[in-house]
């Protein structure tokens, strides 16, 4: 049985490089070291996609040839005046860079998901700038890890495993022995608390869990973690310690850290819910740190204060660097959004929301953002490829995208592509076709082609290429 | 009927992550997502059990979900909505000049729902897009 190695996944920001996948007749068969959505992404993929293009006729989606759809989606695009052209985060570079190249020939906004993801987070490192790093030194040399409003555990499964607490690095020795050993501990009180529930045969209360006093492991020299989120989640039960702060109260906290790390005082007795001797802890278990790194999630742009919170964020590690050395990251949700911000910025010179119906790229998130395009119904047509704002737009957004004719190219069906009015189904890039994407600490790496595609379906890079050709055709740009 | 104020958080699970590589029309994917994950006391407060529905409405719509206890409480009245069509429904797409919309800390009431079922992604898409 054929095993190809070293394969890349291409779900997640982290983008692991070390899948083992066992491929019999053009099938894949078994996945070796993948997460469970990795390895749901690699066997299940073909079990639930479009084979064949569709065009919407007197409101319904009817089979029709890839030409007619390829011609219809050229004419959508070359008559609209303000067309949207959204995704790009779960597709190659080379897709994205054909996509630029439509989007100015259309005059019209490109926007990527990270819009609504880590946007605010592109706008706060403008206004502020990084300290920021590979993931392979903090494999290696990172002594403390935040996860700031971000569950890897759920998001990017194997974060911790690859490249914080669970790794193996040339200074820093892996810490599974000491979560094993909390998880048992964990256990044990939950067991005992219902056993003493069961013979007192009432509820006694749970004894209060969070923002008490640090555990000794957090004064020892090896690798520690802290969670701060506004809930307890599985990447916090495997911390050394959480801190539970009010939800839209992030600001705060990062403030207060930053005066702590100064030495001002805080004359107060808590701040988002912590109490004040924690975060004196807390503060002082980061300047004392050899390499720290704080990784942060949407907990932060998604709330209240939305780039104002990563400001914060941004501000504290750099004040840091006045005392140790402190790195900060963001963590990317898709696996190639981070190069979809690298392709916009080489080609445009913006990261994301990028306006060509002036005839030259314009960026103003707040304006030329495909969100507030959608509520103020400014766009009358859009292009979706591999992503699915109907599922994970507000509502209102969302309804608008419909209201106006929409061309989607994704393998799969989705809420989206069973609105469109033209649906063109695409190879799975980095299973059935090859290309590349950056990982969220900017290293490019190859997407791999593992199967055949079907023989419907084209990738992404032709398909946009076939467009962009038929556009420039129907404006008697090519002969 | 009891209604709590709450705070309404969105976000992934992995299950929404492996219900979604199953197909965004499997039953899985909808049985990770419409769910309202709450502090088993709040659930008690409402007068519900787990499993049971739920509406959850926010100033920008409502939607009626399965209630299930939180693994890890407590956090009264603090929900959470795995990202998805079902919470879409809810969020604030406000976005302060931002480009990003707020997805997490909304304002938010949830009461019990008895009588009305969950809607199945292909009803919600004719419900609210009319659009099949």
């Amino acid at each position: 049985m054929p095993v190809i190695s070293n394969v890349t996944c291409p779900v997640c920001g982290d983008f692991c490089d070390d899948i083992e996948v066992t491929v019999e007749n053009n099938v894949i068969t078994d996945v070796k070291n993948a997460c469970a959505v990795g390895a749901a992404r690699f066997l299940n993929y073909a079990s639930h996609r479009q084979m064949k293009p569709l065009i919407r006729k007197d409101g319904e989606l009817v089979k029709a040839s890839l030409d007619a759809a390829i011609r219809r989606s050229a004419e959508i695009l070359a008559d609209a005046a303000y067309p949207i052209l959204y995704g790009w985060s779960s597709t190659s570079c080379e897709a994205t860079r054909v996509g630029l190249e439509l989007a100015e020939e259309v005059g019209g906004v490109i926007d990527n998901t990270s819009t609504v993801c880590h946007g605010p987070s592109i706008l706060s490192i403008q206004d502020i700038g990084i300290s920021s790093c590979t993931l392979g030194q903090l494999r290696h040399r990172a002594d403390l890890v935040f996860y700031w409003g971000s569950n890897p555990w759920s998001s990017h499964p194997r974060h911790i495993e690859r490249y914080t607490m669970f790794s193996e690095g040339r200074f820093q020795r892996s810490a599974w022995k000491k979560y094993l050993s909390r998880v048992g501990g964990i256990l044990t009180k939950k067991r005992l608390q219902r056993a003493i529930n069961l013979l007192l045969g009432r509820r006694l209360p749970a004894l209060p869990e969070t923002n008490q006093g640090l555990p000794y492991t957090m004064f020892q020299k090896k690798r520690k973690m802290v969670v701060v989120d506004v809930r307890r989640t599985r990447t916090a039960e495997a911390a050394d310690y959480f801190i539970q702060v009010k939800p839209n109260k992030d600001y705060e906290l990062l403030q207060a850290f930053r005066m702590l790390i100064q030495d001002e005082e805080l004359d107060v007795d808590e701040v988002a819910g912590v109490p004040i001797e924690v975060l004196e802890e807390v503060a002082d278990v980061m300047i004392g740190c050899e390499l720290g790194v704080l990784f942060f999630g949407l907990g932060l742009t998604m709330s209240e204060g939305k780039l104002r919170n990563v400001d914060a964020a941004l501000s504290l590690v750099r004040d840091l660097n006045q005392r140790t050395k402190f790195l900060i990251m963001p963590m990317r949700g898709h696996f190639n959004v981070t190069g979809a911000n690298v392709v916009f910025t080489w080609q445009t010179g913006y990261p994301f929301a990028v306006d060509f119906s002036q005839g030259y790229p314009r960026y103003n998130p707040g304006e030329t953002s495909m969100i507030d395009i959608l509520c103020r119904r400014e766009s009358d047509a859009a292009l979706v490829i591999a992503s699915d704002p109907v599922a994970h737009f507000p509502q209102k957004a969302a309804q608008n995208l419909i209201k106006n004719p929409l061309i989607v190219i994704d393998p799969q069906p989705t809420p989206t592509s069973l609105m469109a009015d033209v649906v063109i189904p695409s190879a799975f890039v980095g299973i059935e076709t090859e290309g590349t994407a950056y990982r969220m600490d900017h290293v490019p790496l190859p997407l791999k082609k593992i199967v055949e595609p079907p023989k419907t379906c084209l990738s992404d890079v032709e398909i946009l290429q076939r467009i962009l050709h038929e556009v420039r055709k129907t404006r008697g740009r090519v002969n | 009927m009891p209604r709590l104020n709450v705070s309404l958080l969105t976000g992934r699970t992995i299950d929404q992550g492996t219900g979604r590589e199953h197909g965004k029309l499997s039953e899985e994917y909808q049985r990770s997502v419409a769910i309202c994950e709450m502090d088993p006391d709040d659930i008690k407060r409402l007068g519900v059990r787990e499993n049971d529905n739920v509406r959850v409405a926010t100033d920008f719509g409502s939607v009626v979900v399965r209630a299930v206890k939180s693994a890890r409480a407590p956090h009264p009245r603090v929900i959470f909505i795995p990202y998805g069509p079902w919470a879409s429904l809810i969020v604030n797409p406000e976005t302060h000049g931002t480009g990003m919309p707020s997805l997490k800390g909304l304002p938010a009431g949830v009461e019990p729902a008895p009588k009305e079922g969950v809607l199945s992604l292909r009803e919600l898409l004719k419900k609210h897009f009319k659009r099949e």
